[in-house]
């Protein structure tokens, strides 16, 4: 894919894109299209042969049919926040940018459901909706930026999901295209839509099967008072015993996360969250609801952190207090960006219960490549984001860093977890998914793709492998984990 | 025992000739009328993996379901959806079947709690989908998307759930309202954040359930007022036996949106009025273009008579979806054929 697009192949797609765009609606200039060429995973970069930015459904739908009819590749693209590399932009296709889908159209506070353009940022829609007590529940941390559109392509979760659901348990309806530009609309305002779950499978696709221009969300009501508690652990197993402790004693806290000593002093040096820096790890834990309810749930947990070994506890006193111990979490990311120059972000989910085995694991990897990784866990759900510190600019660091990666993801599988809990697979982990999937299934999945894009133009390359990419990435762990040909792009 | 089942469906496959994936039977009127030969999934059975903390149950396709919910219970756990039984109904069929009870305006549906499955398709290959935790994006969701597809697709041999401990308290409310005034309330309570579990209305009296801590419980109770109810009206409702529920009459499910208002004919509203049982003579046709009106759609769901289909249409372009996904799975059309739409 590294190869030049024929400049007559860019002219005849952008011509036939002007014939119904505006000028400043498709870019194909290198200075223009630049902006495009990688999402929140930068390791990977592609200039697009077209971007375009439709702002009416009908403009998407014609780009659609053009693209289909010129077998041009077409890759949707929200906020190009993903961390997975899943709005890669085609060399030889259009970009399709939903940035220009801004508009909360409808908010309906007695049914509870907001009806929202994909551009609309995650964050605007609880804003939208907070004038009624309302607001909606899946929180990724970059929700000022991310959008719906690309919450909808991935399935994101988010610090609250253990108590909330992720995407797919927040939105109702979707209306949007197939690749060959024909209406579909799936779900709706009423509950259990007729025929199969369109909806599961659209959602957390990754832009495979459909173009969604508009998306329908839950909205629940806003609970009355949130408290969080941060307990401090003398060791990292300890803490990970405790959170299955907490849920054995029926407890579901609105968030439960979990940072080692590495992680929160990258953060408090960032933010100054009042994290305890002596602590091999910390737990954040957030009780949710009305006021009687979070004082019972608080004592209740206090009392099983307590007994689980926890040597320290601080309960957030008011809401200034509560914020600033998430925002060292929210901003977890940002703050390991700042004391490495690059730094990878992994997503394993595994069974709580080997939390431990796991942690040693990835500590074995540390001495292995020579790189640092603190970790942050959504330790609720067993959400792994173990962030692996490296230099792009020092010889084969980022190689070192994938297979670091890759060897951690494997073990997830290994230990009956999977290999993406929430960023997706991409371009990313698309090696991975030949670990955790047999080739039966992934022949599935591509029948399933091929159900709403036969001819494989909408996001091609992504998610799942083809069948003679995992013979060869089987070979690969045949040679002791080299990449076969690492100056190759891997698409 | 898999094996069993991949080969029965390899054979049929090679013959082209339909089988009926069947558990216990419950939801045999379900749908429309099964045809085939039956493939029996009883005997494989059992609890795979079941542990509080990690809040996941993997049972086998035949398992009782009043085993699981029993397993449940022993450690304070529920399905939060609620799952109607019907009768002797399996684990297996309940998700094939994909209904939800009571809970599922505030917990969500049967389909939410899915984790993964273990699936036989349509050509008898055994495939594994999603798995034992709570959050995964590897591949097409296919678990969810075999959830409540009447076996169309391919046969549930295993599958694992999320599941919840059991609300603390619960308590019922009963209120006198007319049918109007009540999806009001309902809509109206569901947007406040009170402790709610479940609502109906029938017959000028609407109820609520409350659940969760005995402080917030008590609390809602003193907000919302009204009389206590018998908590055992929830289960009469989930599985039918409600005397509203009696009778040969046609019986109707309405999905509508939330606050539709209310529509003719002899009715019990649940879900915050999202449900609504309506029970009616009147033709097919009729019914379903009333529930579209109102935004929804209606389902035949049990009746002596079910050639106007038990599912409604699906426009072309969804249909068109649905045969290509038939295809993908069960390419000689032989799991279920005809029980959800008869082109299926």
């Amino acid at each position: 894919m590294g190869a030049a697009v024929p400049l007559a192949r860019q002219r005849d797609v952008a011509r036939a894109l002007r014939a119904f765009l505006p000028e400043r609606a498709v870019l194909f200039e290198e200075e223009d299209t630049r902006p495009y060429e990688c999402d929140g995973l930068t390791a990977y970069r592609q200039l697009p042969m077209v971007v375009a930015l439709p702002e009416t459904e009908e403009q998407v739908r014609r780009i659609l049919q053009t693209c289909s009819s010129m077998q041009a590749p077409v890759v949707p693209r929200g906020a190009g926040t993903g961390l997975s590399g899943g709005a890669l932009p085609p060399g030889d296709g259009v970009l399709l940018s939903m940035a220009k889908f801004m508009r909360v159209l409808r908010v309906d506070p007695l049914a509870r459901l907001a009806l929202v353009q994909p551009g609309v940022r995650n964050a605007v829609i609880s804003e939208a909706a907070a004038p009624h007590g309302l607001y909606y529940a899946p929180d990724p941390s970059s929700q000022i930026a991310c959008t719906i559109g690309g919450n909808v392509a991935e399935n994101s979760g988010g610090v609250h999901c253990l108590k909330y659901g992720l995407t797919v348990h927040n939105v109702v309806a979707l209306r949007g295209f197939t690749v060959d530009g024909e209406p579909v609309s799936i779900g709706g305002g009423a509950p259990d839509a007729p025929g199969l779950d369109l909806l599961a499978l659209a959602i957390g696709s990754e832009g495979m099967l459909l173009v969604v221009t508009e998306v329908t969300v839950k909205l629940l009501p806003k609970p009355k008072c949130a408290r969080v508690i941060m307990a401090s652990f003398d060791d990292v197993q300890k803490a990970g015993d405790a959170v299955a402790a907490v849920i054995a004693a029926g407890i579901i806290p609105a968030g439960l996360e979990m940072m080692d000593r590495p992680a929160t002093r990258a953060v408090e040096q960032f933010v100054g969250a009042g994290y305890d820096l002596e602590a091999a790890a910390i737990l954040l834990c957030e009780s949710d609801g009305t006021a009687e309810e979070v004082e019972d749930e608080i004592a209740r947990t206090q009392a099983v952190l307590r007994a689980a070994g926890a040597v320290r506890m601080a309960v957030s006193r008011d809401e200034a207090e509560r914020l600033r111990f998430w925002s060292g979490r929210k901003a977890a990311f940002p703050a390991v960006g700042r004391i490495s120059p690059d730094y990878y972000c992994m997503d394993g989910t595994i069974p709580r219960k080997r939390l431990g085995e796991v942690l040693t694991f990835i500590a074995e990897m540390e001495a292995k490549y020579g790189l640092r990784c603190p970790n942050v866990f959504h330790a609720g759900d067993g959400n792994l984001h173990p962030l692996i510190l490296f230099d792009a600019s020092r010889a084969d660091e980022l190689e070192r860093t994938e297979h670091f990666a890759a060897e951690v993801l494997e073990k997830c599988v290994a230990v009956g977890g999977t290999i993406t809990g929430e960023h997706g697979v991409g371009v990313e982990k698309i090696n991975q998914m030949c670990v955790q999937f047999r080739p039966d299934e992934l022949e599935l999945f591509h029948a399933v793709k091929a159900a709403f894009d036969a001819r494989g133009l909408l996001n091609p390359g992504k998610a799942v492998p083809t069948l003679a990419r995992c013979a060869e990435h089987g070979r690969m762990h045949v040679r002791g984990g080299r990449l076969p040909h690492p100056e190759l792009p891997r698409f | 025992m898999t094996e069993l089942f991949q080969q029965r469906i390899r054979e049929a496959a090679a013959r082209r000739s339909p089988l009926r994936l069947r558990g216990g039977g419950s939801k045999d009127f379900y749908g429309n009328a099964p045809r085939g030969e039956i493939l029996d999934t009883r005997a494989y059975a059992g609890i795979v993996d079941y542990e509080a903390s990690e809040l996941v149950l993997t049972a086998r396709c035949g398992t009782p379901l009043k085993e699981i919910e029993a397993a449940l219970e022993a450690q304070g756990q529920c399905l939060p959806f609620e799952p109607p039984h019907f009768g002797a109904a399996t684990f297996g069929g309940c998700i094939a079947a994909g209904l939800s009870g009571p809970r599922r305006a505030s917990a969500g549906a049967l389909r939410d709690y899915v984790l993964g499955v273990k699936l036989v398709d349509g050509r008898g290959r055994l495939l594994e989908f999603g798995g034992r935790v709570m959050k995964n994006v590897a591949g097409y969701d296919v678990s969810r998307l075999v959830a409540g597809s009447l076996g169309t697709l391919g046969l549930i041999a295993e599958a694992s759930l999320k599941v919840l401990p059991k609300p603390r308290v619960q308590r019922t409310l009963g209120f006198e309202l007319g049918e109007r005034e009540a999806i009001e309330a309902m809509n109206r309570w569901a947007a406040q954040p009170l402790p709610l579990s479940a609502s109906l209305w029938h017959a000028g009296r609407l109820c609520v359930r409350l659940s969760g801590a005995e402080a917030s419980v008590s609390a809602a109770q003193r907000a919302l007022g009204g009389s206590l109810d018998e908590d055992r009206l929830w289960e009469s409702v989930r599985e039918q036996t409600h005397p509203f529920f009696a009778g040969a009459e046609p019986l109707w499910r309405l999905s509508l949106p939330s606050t539709a208002a209310p529509l003719a004919g002899p009715q019990l509203v649940e879900w915050n009025g999202g449900l609504r049982w309506l029970k009616s003579r009147a033709p097919a046709a009729e019914v379903r273009a009333a529930a579209a009106g109102a935004g929804g759609h209606a389902t035949l769901f049990r009746s002596a008579d079910k050639a106007a289909g038990a599912f409604a249409p699906l426009d072309p372009a969804l249909m068109r979806l649905h045969l290509e996904l038939k295809k993908a799975f069960d390419p000689q059309g032989i799991l279920n054929p005809g029980r959800m739409y008869a082109e299926l």
